[in-house]
Order: structure tokens, then sequence, then C-alpha cells
């Protein structure tokens, strides 16, 4: 299978728990890239801390396992050095959107070059289920044992005001949807942002009886629908899905490039 | 485009967790977790080659080769 020729396959079998949906979001990140027939040493994976992030250490591309928080800030160094490389951003929902939030917005509002991936499971996995800023009212969490009473952000609706030109959310359910958004979202010019409902079984689903990683995946499949459908119209409540904003709009590092030109203009 | 013709269910048996995603999400429910927990294809003949089940595996573990694929 080409995909194995992408992963560390020493590091396999990976370490996430039985049925965690981040390992989805890897079987769709590889297939993606396979269509994309890119060479190995064009992609740069960067993540920062998380169950979410390990993700880095089991493909075979470049990769950077950075701090919490951070990758984003990492990704612009290596994307403003090396701006002909794909540099894929792969992330927690805490990780992208509680302590590291302000990257978030800001790589958005910049419109630079990188795919950032939201693996959003609505908890903090890797440190044992505290709530998160995607958790929303009414979740049970380590930290909220009674129940949170905090709303959610909505990814899609904060990437696209923060400015980000390219904007999708899919699930771990639906991987032909998955792996095509993200194979647009690395061929996009400008900061992608891809939402990924993903299941924890071990904290999540426990805490909420959400029922196991399967029970989760039918909840993703019958409580999203495409957006704009009439099922939408019926049924405010569902999640929407597919492709919310694509839009050209100059990128950060080519403005950067002109700014250089400009300072050396007679000089030599 | 000629049907594609099932080879073999590839599993790895290493790699699996029998989380039984596959096994739920089969459209011809073709497979089954064995006594420790591991997938194996109990219907084989009933396989559409779909892949579904190796797109939604979380451990790549399971494989579908097909003739069309060589
Ligand atoms: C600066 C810093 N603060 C806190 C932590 C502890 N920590 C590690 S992972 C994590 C959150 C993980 O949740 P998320 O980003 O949603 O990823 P998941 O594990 O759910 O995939 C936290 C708070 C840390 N490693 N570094
Ligand atoms: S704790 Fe949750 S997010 Fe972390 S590996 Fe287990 S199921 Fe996945
Ligand atoms: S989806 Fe993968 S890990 Fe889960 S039971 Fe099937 S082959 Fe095993
Ligand atoms: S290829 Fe399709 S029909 Fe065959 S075992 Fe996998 S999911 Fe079932
Ligand atoms: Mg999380």
């Amino acid at each position: 299978m080409a995909i194995k020729d992408f992963i560390r396959e020493r590091f396999f079998p990976h370490i996430w728990c039985p049925g965690c949906g981040h390992g989805i979001v890897l079987n769709s990140l590889l297939r993606a890239i396979e269509k994309l027939g890119m060479s190995k040493n064009e992609i740069v994976v960067i993540s920062g801390i998380g169950c979410s992030s390990r993700i880095s250490g089991y493909v075979d591309f470049h990769t950077l396992h950075t701090i919490h928080g951070r990758a984003l800030a990492f990704a612009t160094g290596v994307k403003m050095s090396l701006p002909e490389l794909n540099v894929i951003v792969p992330m927690g929902d805490g990780d992208a959107l509680a302590i590291g939030g302000n990257h978030f917005i800001h790589a958005a509002r910049r419109n630079i070059d990188l795919t950032a991936i939201v693996m959003n499971n609505r908890i903090y996995g890797m440190t044992g289920g505290q709530y998160s800023p995607l958790s929303g009212y009414g979740i049970l969490a380590t930290t909220a044992p009674y129940m949170n009473i905090d709303y959610a952000f909505d990814t899609v609706e904060l990437a696209t005001a923060a400015g980000a030109s390219f904007v999708a959310r899919s699930t771990t359910y639906h991987v032909q949807q998955l792996t095509k958004i993200l194979r647009q979202a690395i061929l996009h010019e400008g900061f992608s942002v891809v939402e990924v409902l993903s299941q924890c079984p071990t904290y999540f689903g426990r805490k909420n009886r959400a029922g196991s990683a399967v029970d989760m995946m039918e909840y993703f499949k019958n409580h999203t629908t495409p957006i704009g459908s009439k099922a939408k119209k019926d049924h405010p409540d569902l999640i929407e899905r597919g492709v919310f904003v694509e839009k050209e709009m100059s990128e950060y590092c080519s403005e950067y490039d002109k700014i250089i030109e400009k300072a050396m203009k007679g000089r030599t | 485009m000629a049907k594609p013709k099932l080879k073999a269910h590839v599993i790895n048996r290493e790699w699996c967790k029998g989380c039984g995603i596959c096994v739920h999400f089969c459209p011809k429910n073709v497979l089954e977790l064995d006594d420790t927990d591991k997938v194996f294809a109990a219907r084989r003949s009933d396989c559409i080659c779909c892949k579904m089940c190796e797109l939604r595996c979380p451990d790549l573990a399971i494989e579908i080769e097909t003739e069309q694929d060589d």
C-alpha cells in the first residue's frame, strides 16, 4: 500500500486508544497526500502537544513536534524561510483554540499559506479529560464534574471571522469527504482551516455516556449535514459539513517578498 | 471500469486494536472480531471491495487487495 511509504512503521502500532478518531484523521491525511502526488521532501508536518499532536511522529515527512499551542508559530517560521514547502499543522482543540487561540486567529488574519487541521474531540485527551473551548455547554469533563457552563467556539465561524481564506469541516465518519477537503486545503494558497470532528472514546465518550467509538461516529453521521441542505432547514441543530470559505487573497509570504524588494531598491 | 475482484483482506493483527469500526460500518457485514478481538473476514464472498473498512481504520490495520490494484 502506497500510504505505508508515508509512515514511520517502527512506531506502530501507534499510541492512540482503540477507536480514537485521531487515527482516522491520520489515515485520511495520508490518502490526501498520496493523491496529491507530492514528494515527501515537499511536505512539513508541525504539531504542538496533545494526543492529536503525536501525529507528527508517525508520518515520514519533514516533521517538528513542538510545544503546546505554539505549532502555528513554529510553522510560520518554517514557511517564511522556505515558502516553497507545504506546511501542514495538525492541532488538538485545546492546542489550537485554548492556549493556541491567539496564534490561530493571527495566522488566519495574515493569510499565511499553512494548512491548519483542528482535530476536535471537544476535550483535553492527553491530560485526562479536562474541558476545552470546544466542549460546549452541558458537557461533562474532569474539570466540569457537574456540567460545563462555558459555550463553545464555532471553529468555522471563528476562522472565517479571523480572515482564513479556506475554511471547512468534516468528521471521522465522512472519510471520503475528509480526504477530499484535506487535499483541497493543502492545495489552497493561503491560511486553510479544516475542522475534523474526532472521537475520544476514552475521556469525552466515557464522561458523557456517548458510548463506544462506533457510537460516536454514528453520532457524527446522524448529527451533521452538507452545507445548505434541506435537512439543515428542517433541523437547525444539525452541524454543517463541507467547504464554507474558499477565496483568493494575497498570501503573507508573497507580500513579505514585496517588502523585501522595496527595502532593497537602490541597493545591491 | 470492471468491478474490482477481491484478492484478500490483508489484516495486520499486530496493529488491529479491535475497535470494531470496520465491523460496524461494513455495508455487507463481512467482518467480525475473533475471540482475541482481532478482525477477520467472516463472510469473505460478500465483500464488494468498497474499501470503507480500510479508509476508516484508525490503526491502518486492514487493507483490501483487489486484482485491479496490481
Ligand atoms: C504550556 C503547556 N501547558 C499545558 C500543557 C499540558 N497539556 C498537554 S496536552 C494538553 C491539552 C490536550 O488537549 P488537546 O489539545 O485538545 O489535544 P488532545 O489530547 O485532545 O488530542 C495540555 C493542557 C503542556 N504540555 N504545555
Ligand atoms: S485519550 Fe482520547 S484523544 Fe487521547 S488517544 Fe485516547 S481516545 Fe484518543
Ligand atoms: S477498524 Fe482497524 S483497528 Fe478497528 S477493528 Fe477494524 S482493523 Fe481493527
Ligand atoms: S471492502 Fe467494503 S464490503 Fe469489503 S469488507 Fe471492507 S467495508 Fe466490507
Ligand atoms: Mg482535544
